[in-house]
């Protein structure tokens, strides 16, 4: 079926099968492999990405049914040279161990920012995090990269109002 | 997963013929159940049938002392919408306890209703709630149409499009989760009425039922000590390898007591 989307800003025809996942689209015929398949199941997270904004599983989404929406994958969040502020709070507090996970959990983040604001607590956060599994290590600077990114956007948000 | 032929529909009634010309058809509503049994080929439709470019499906509207749901409305947005939290919080709070962040943002009532999973979280509020399902092609009290595991009124092809709950005085739903599935162990969901009381039980048997002997004591006295000690009979109850059927009559009387004490907070 043609598909037209825009992915990471750019507009994307495709001829999709009707049974091809959104992840299967993102990684096999565009290349973007950085969301990952984990579980295939809808169970871990790895696979999260925007569409709309919203953050979704797309190992549990038909590509085919995306069209005119607008999908954001972790290869769509810096701008150009500088990381997006959750993705360097990610470094910046060793919130990865093999890097697995840690699309999904960008991307988990960055949703638990929208739903919960920049000030979100840790409390909060662990609870978001019940849809994203890591499989090597504690959550600990999982969640303390999740609350330094968010207060991170939170400050580049006003620096915008600020500017505009 | 299988090829499948995928329709669009932009109406129910587009949607119910292209189901009825799709050979063993499927509906899809936000996939999250239907989308992993295909791709353990346990459902291989040959045509999978879209609700979500169908008109009319979404949306919540408060109508005299019922809360309507449009069908294909997602988990997420029933959670936070502010009509629901002020009418029916206990089913603001139900729709929280599903899944996860990410799945709550696909998954819809329609879905979860349809499917009639024996522990889903919905049919619980459905029939605590003394719920309408109304549908293609007609209306369900919600007494007869859950009938037990996976099983409910609907006819082949039938498409659920609205679901009416009765605004409760109060009501709760307590949810034992299991904490890998996050589907209930057991869910108790109480509602009280003018003039009755509702207790539907999710997770524990085949399907969603309503506890009668709870009801009953709920409605003499309406308070934690009048139900002290009940539990439900472990015979018609499930055993699997996350608990015996015992386990989930004697859970079921603790998730009774916890849904109370959060009515009467």
């Amino acid at each position: 079926m043609q598909t037209s989307l825009t992915i990471n800003g750019a507009a994307v025809t495709r001829d999709v099968s009707p049974a091809t996942l959104l992840v299967e689209l993102l990684r096999d015929d565009l290349g973007l492999t950085g969301t990952h398949i984990g579980c295939d199941t809808s169970q871990c997270g790895a696979c999260n990405v925007m569409i709309d904004g919203v953050a979704v599983k797309s190992c549990t989404v038909l590509a085919a049914t995306l069209g005119g929406a607008a999908v954001t994958t972790i290869e769509g969040l810096a701008s150009r040279e500088t990381l997006h502020p959750m993705q360097a709070a990610f470094k910046d507090n060793h919130g990865l161990q093999c890097g697995f996970c840690t699309p999904g959990m960008v991307m988990a983040g960055i949703e638990i920012v929208r739903r919960h604001g920049p000030n979100v607590d840790a409390a909060t956060i662990a609870h978001d995090l019940e849809g994203n599994l890591c499989r090597c290590t504690g959550y600990q600077n999982i969640i303390a990269a999740i609350a330094a990114g968010a207060k991170a956007m939170g400050e580049a948000a006003m620096r915008q109002e600020g500017g505009a | 997963m299988r090829g499948f032929a995928l329709e669009r529909p932009a109406t129910v009634a587009a949607a119910v013929a292209a189901y009825a010309a799709g050979g063993e058809a499927a509906l899809i509503a936000g996939g999250h159940t239907l989308l992993p049994a295909m791709k353990s080929r346990l459902r291989m439709p040959d045509t999978l049938v879209d609700l979500s470019t169908v008109a009319g499906l979404t949306g919540i509207a408060r109508d005299g002392d019922r809360l309507w749901i449009g069908a294909m409305t997602r988990h997420a947005t029933v959670a936070d919408d502010a009509t629901v939290q002020a009418s029916i919080p206990a089913l603001a709070q139900l729709a929280l306890l599903i899944g996860d962040p990410q799945v709550r943002n696909r998954g819809t009532l329609g879905g979860s209703v349809a499917n009639n999973d024996p522990a889903a979280d919905y049919p619980a509020a459905v029939l605590g709630l003394d719920g309408v399902v109304e549908t293609s092609s007609a209306t369900y009290g919600a007494d007869d149409f859950f009938q037990g595991m996976f099983a409910t009124a609907l006819a082949d092809g039938e498409i659920i499009t609205r679901i009416g709950f009765r605004v409760p005085q109060r009501a709760a739903y307590a949810k034992f989760r299991h904490p890998a599935s996050r589907y209930a162990v057991v869910g108790i969901f109480v509602a009280q009425f003018a003039a009755s009381v509702r207790v539907a039980v999710t997770g524990a048997g085949p399907g969603v039922f309503r506890w009668i002997a709870a009801e009953t004591a709920l409605a003499a006295s309406f308070s934690a000590a009048a139900v002290k000690g009940l539990v439900l009979d472990a015979d018609d109850l499930n055993t699997d390898i996350h608990a015996s059927a015992e386990y989930r009559a004697s859970l079921a009387g603790v998730m009774l007591g916890r849904a109370i004490a959060e009515m009467e907070k």
